[in-house]
């Protein structure tokens, strides 16, 4: 079984974004990039399928610009074993992902495609599952543990109640969330390695796919900030407060 | 213009966050029905139909819509969609699974987890964890949206909806139910509850954290939340994580207890009305954002709380 395994360069988590002042965005310039952290648990998750022999090979495809490179070869020191980048230059919406991913699928013919639940910048939450529409495939969102079987695989997803365990037929998209496990790093040998290990780069005109936006951004604002309010010195002091002053209990 | 709103239920009863959605997508104008697929989900069906803002329930009962299996109910909303120009439903696990299936089929671009309706069009949606809010107009005909609900009021219950059975569409038979393992709880759920007492990796265990939070969140008849760091330590329930990646709640009153604040935490609580912080370290971040704090060992202030309430 061949897995697909797209991930995206985003802020590093790490980093406080702040809004650019006339409102076209946030600054992005000098800022440390990094794989979404999703995505590294989709990586982790089919290397692991495949040191248990459920699967052949683990191939990483990046969609973005020039640099995301970078985040393949990242993939690549964790131990994938190939690497595609289609190079966009501007920002892409997740439907215009789902259908440049639609394309690589066709060519690359993975089995199972694994995938973040979402992108830590734009917090859409939408790829895996368009890109599921898009094939006609079953999806298994939000997976915290996976089971390869034979023709199918065993989901248990993270549910608002708590978890829900479903079958799907492959192929299949699956999304991860926190709790499949947790990525390795990549060793020094390994890193070295993945330089060796080769990326195709291909322009999204290749695929014929129109990358225009279909939401217009009017405008990028800082959220109604909170002040930080009192310290209190006791127990007392607290209930008396959000008794009285917040009326809140 | 025309809305249907999937209505989020465990077949028994009708989630508040369908009311919550229902109120949101007022602004929107026009009719707005709401469509319950499910199996035995009359009561849920009934209980929609007394949304204020409702002018039709649509029910559609079918074994594989009981579990909201992504694959049948996106069939089920396709066989509906072209009688609507906005498909929305509210963001929770079932929305986010299935609308952007939904919206892929019907070639949209979804907005997701939308926090205000500015006009039909444009709306405005948290990105990078809600550190900014961006405005968006969508330009596709037709309009998918998810509702980020903490920050609309319920619809109220006083509507008199007609409810219409509508067929199952087709099962594409791609995936099937195999078991749940839902906590069971005679608490108020996250997302609509009053108050929230949500604990952190400070607890050290799960038999503290069960010792230390559930009497005060017994007191105050509360929900109980948890940082990603308590979950991921196994202190909580996965459907208990509260932040950027979890529930994003917004209670009257919210208490934070061993737990520093994280971006990603205050993404899901600092739009609460009342924020409590109960922490050792005075120069928490969680801090800045409370409206109240008390700098201590939770160990004696949880116990000394409950007293006191």
């Amino acid at each position: 079984m061949k897995i697909l395994v797209p991930v995206k360069r985003v802020v590093d988590y790490n980093v406080r974004v702040r809004v650019k002042a006339d409102g076209t965005g946030v600054e992005l310039a000098n800022v440390k990039m990094s794989m979404n952290p999703f995505d590294e648990i989709a990586v982790e998750e089919a290397l692991r399928l495949k040191e248990a022999g459920k699967a052949t090979e683990v191939v990483a495809v990046s969609i973005g610009p020039v640099q995301a490179q970078e985040t393949v070869r990242t993939a690549l020191a964790m131990g994938a074993d190939r690497g595609i980048v289609v190079e966009v230059a501007d920002t892409v919406e997740p439907l215009t992902v789902a259908k440049i991913l639609k394309a690589v699928v066709a060519e690359e013919n993975p089995e199972l495609v694994i995938l973040g639940k979402q992108a830590i910048d734009d917090d859409c939450g939408q790829t895996g599952q368009m890109l599921a529409a898009l094939l006609g495939w079953a999806q298994g969102t939000f997976a915290s543990k996976v089971e390869v079987g034979d023709g199918t695989l065993s989901v248990t997803r993270e549910v608002d109640g708590g978890l829900q365990t479903v079958s799907l037929k492959l192929p299949a998209i699956i999304t991860t969330d926190l709790r499949l496990n947790e990525p390795r790093y990549a060793s020094l040998p390994n890193i070295m390695k993945a330089k060796k290990k080769p990326i195709a780069i291909k322009p999204v005109a290749e695929y014929g796919i129109d990358p225009a936006p279909r939401l217009k951004v009017l405008k990028t604002t800082e959220p109604a900030g909170r002040k930080a309010g009192v310290k209190v010195a006791s127990v007392a002091e607290l209930v008396a407060k959000l008794r009285d002053e917040a009326g809140v209990i | 213009m025309k809305t249907l709103v999937l209505a989020d239920h465990d077949n028994a009863t009708l989630k508040e966050t369908t009311a919550r959605t229902v109120s949101a997508v007022a602004a929107i104008g026009g009719e707005v029905d709401v469509l319950v697929a499910g199996l035995g989900a009359q009561a849920v069906a009934a209980a929609a139909a007394k949304l204020a803002g409702v002018s039709k329930v649509l029910l559609a009962e079918d074994a594989a819509l009981a579990h909201g299996l992504a694959e049948p109910l996106t069939a089920l909303i396709l066989s509906l969609a072209p009688g609507y120009d906005v498909l929305a439903a509210p963001a929770s696990a079932t929305g986010k699974n299935v609308m952007p299936r939904v919206a892929a089929l019907l070639d949209v671009m979804q907005v997701s987890d939308v926090v205000k309706v500015v006009s039909p069009d444009t709306f405005e949606r948290p990105i990078y964890a809600g550190n900014a809010i961006q405005t968006v107009q969508a330009t596709d005909a037709k309009k998918v949206l998810t509702i980020r609900t903490a920050g609309f009021p319920p619809a109220a219950e006083t509507g008199t909806a007609s409810i219409e059975t509508v067929a199952a569409a087709a099962d594409p038979a791609l995936s099937s139910f195999v078991g749940e393992n839902l906590s069971k709880s005679e608490r108020p759920e996250l997302p609509s509850a009053k108050i929230i007492v949500s604990g952190g990796r400070a607890l050290g265990s799960a038999e503290k954290f069960q010792e230390f939070i559930l009497p005060v969140a017994d007191k105050l008849g509360a929900a109980i939340g948890a940082s990603r760091a308590a979950v991921d330590a196994g202190y909580a329930p996965n459907d208990q994580q509260v932040g950027q990646t979890g529930k994003v709640v917004a209670p009257d009153l919210y208490i934070a207890v061993g737990i520093s604040g994280a971006i990603q935490h205050l993404a899901g609580m600092k739009d609460s009305k009342v924020i409590v912080a109960i922490n050792k370290d005075e120069d928490a971040p969680i801090f800045q954002v409370a409206d109240y704090g008390l700098v201590g060992d939770l160990f004696t202030i949880l116990p000394e709380l409950e007293k006191a309430l």
